[in-house]
């Protein structure tokens, strides 16, 4: 189990590093807020220590639940809504097709 | 076992595939679904997995987080993404912070101990680490407090010291099994949060992008160090993904702003040295608020600075007067003419564009262009906001297509070709001293080669020079006009020209 966390740990930052490489600085901005909802998967880390906590300290999981859960949330619909402003339009006037160069 | 290794597996290339569709802005909106349906499969299966007994509080908490998430992320303007970005940066470090933290409580004396009470140590200094250090980030932006970067004496000491001291305790956390238990956890927190809170205080306002960027990556470490900790490898995963993904835009960001991360860090100024004698150099350099450097929220701009002019200032801008009054025509006369003219427009928008809250203006006047049958595109400079990225999102909320949203090394080559560049708000970015000058803070830097086209418009605030402090040596070329003012007056006054006769 430990070999197959650090193999997929390793695997996971390489081929990150491959595709978000090639995330256009167009979309760098919905890519961060993305990334904010990704970092909200700590909420089953929460839930997982949240099953198992002793009495008395299950509040510092339902923090950590709550906290990670408006990341994801949040994350996902800010980015949500950020993309929908991204609109390409073929527009058919003349002008747009004169090669600059 | 197999199950929950394949089922990781399959989550995190869910969002693997998520992000590879963000490599185009006509399926990135289906990568960012991709990746909101694979969380839902991750929770929902560590439900299943772990839920039994304390399933419906749980929930209760997932639903409050959920509902406060939702508010967040509806009610947001586009303007403050940055300081989103810096508030949610900070959740994540917190989540994992408290996740090891409770995993401490709960510690049972599992296997693999070393590793458990290393890592738990490690994710709670850089998830408390991460959430002062993005807070203090968040009131910056926002502009609610230290709008100026603070550094004091022995700033750098402290900062170094404790990180160091949190170090050391996480080593011990580790070689003595938390001494005892967890003893020593809470004061590996409390100086991460004291380290990420020196670390932030210093840094100044045009740096952020770059601040943002480390600190998303670190809220990734932080999950993925947590993952290690509580041994769930979708955790670790996708920390992973997050963290490589900040990595990669700070370094994206240094280069753009030629600034070494390390001279980020430790607080220093671009442009200090320049702006007055040296014994003093610290206290003016924070006195002087560029104009570039105004918190988002100022929707009017006072043309008026808390500082007085300088000798040299002054006498820069009398020279400027001067050759104003010398010209032949007056800019009134002269720019109808040439926008008319212009069929290849190049406009550069900057952080002072989105201040001067002009996106809308600079849309009509690209209407108005583009009703005359002129072709226009926008040259994008990747620090032309406050985080990566942001000026592409600022123009498409205006309704401008992205398809015109060029960047850097897709628009250079074409300035050469273009009859007029509009600079507006952008000084740094168009400045050609980064190529001609040596030794001054933006030698080196990658700009916009505005320069070469055949006709230059400026319109921004005034002409200081931008957060580098370098006089910017286009605005004193023969074809380049200036329009000192707020541009979202400045602005309609060109499509006013364009609209007539």
């Amino acid at each position: 189990m430990l070999f197959a966390l650090f193999i997929i740990l390793i695997a996971a930052a390489l081929l990150g590093y491959k595709v978000i490489s090639a995330v256009p600085p167009l979309l760098h901005t919905p890519l961060m807020s993305g990334m904010n909802a990704l970092s909200g998967i700590t909420v089953i880390g929460a839930l997982a220590v949240f099953a198992t906590a002793p009495k008395g300290s299950e509040n510092w999981a339902a923090a950590a639940l709550i906290l990670a859960m408006i990341n994801v949330a949040g994350g996902f619909w800010v980015t949500e809504r950020m993309l929908r402003m991204f609109k390409g339009k073929k527009r058919e006037s003349e002008a747009q097709e004169i090669p600059w160069q | 076992m197999a199950v929950t290794i394949a089922l990781a597996v399959l989550i995190v290339i869910g969002f693997l595939a998520g992000i590879r569709l963000m490599q185009s802005p006509r399926t990135a909106l289906w990568g960012n679904r991709l990746g909101a349906l694979s969380m839902l499969i991750a929770i929902t299966w560590t439900f299943i997995v772990t839920g039994q007994g304390t399933f419906s509080s749980a929930l209760i908490y997932i639903a409050i987080g959920g509902i406060i998430g939702l508010i967040l992320g509806q009610s947001v303007k586009m303007i403050h993404m940055p300081q989103t970005v810096a508030l949610l940066n900070g959740l994540g470090g917190a989540a994992s912070a408290l996740v090891v933290w409770t995993a401490v409580l709960g510690y049972t004396g599992a296997s693999a101990e070393m590793l458990f009470w290393g890592t738990s140590g490690l994710a709670m200094g850089v998830g408390a680490l991460t959430f002062t250090g993005s807070l203090i980030a968040v009131l910056k932006l926002q502009g609610l407090a230290f709008r100026k970067p603070i550094q004091f004496k022995g700033h750098g000491h402290i900062l170094r010291i404790a990180i160091l001291l949190a170090a050391l305790l996480i080593i011990l956390n580790m070689s003595f099994f938390g001494l005892y238990f967890g003893q020593i956890m809470p004061f590996i927190a409390l100086l991460g949060l004291l380290a990420g809170f020196f670390m932030t205080l210093r840094i100044g306002g045009a740096d952020m992008p770059i601040v943002i960027s480390l600190l998303n990556s670190f809220s990734g470490i932080a999950a993925a160090i947590a993952g290690l900790a509580v041994n769930n490898i979708i955790l670790s995963g996708t920390g992973a993904l997050v963290g490589v993904a900040g990595l990669i835009l700070t370094r994206i960001m240094c280069r753009a702003m030629n600034r070494s991360l390390f001279s980020v860090l430790a607080g220093f100024i671009p442009g200090s040295h320049q702006k007055s004698a040296p014994p003093e150099r610290d206290e003016q350099a924070f006195g002087t608020e560029p104009p570039e450097d105004r918190p988002a929220e100022d929707d009017k701009l006072s043309k008026k600075y808390d500082h007085e002019p300088t000798a040299e200032e002054t006498a820069t801008s009398k020279i400027g007067e001067d050759k104003d009054i010398g010209k032949a025509e007056s800019p009134e006369v002269e720019l109808p003419g040439i926008l008319k003219r212009a069929e290849r427009i190049i406009i550069v928008p900057g952080y002072g564009m989105a201040v001067a809250q002009a996106q809308n203006a600079v849309r009509q006047l690209v209407d108005a262009l583009e009703g005359q049958g002129s072709s226009v595109k926008f040259a994008i400079h990747p620090v032309a906001g406050r985080m990566p990225g942001h000026m592409n999102v600022l123009l498409a909320e205006a309704g401008i297509d992205y398809e015109k949203m060029m960047d850097l090394d897709a628009i250079n080559p074409q300035f050469e070709h273009a009859n007029l560049v509009i600079v507006v708000g952008a000084c740094d970015v168009v400045n050609p001293a980064a190529n001609a000058a040596e030794g001054t803070p933006i030698s080196g830097m990658p700009i916009l080669n505005a320069e070469k086209a055949k006709n230059i418009i400026i319109c921004n605030l005034d002409e200081k020079p931008g957060y580098s402090g370098v006089d910017n040596l286009l605005y004193n070329q023969p074809h380049v006009i200036t329009l000192w003012g707020d541009a979202a007056e400045t602005i309609p006054r060109l499509t006013n020209m364009v609209n007539s006769e």
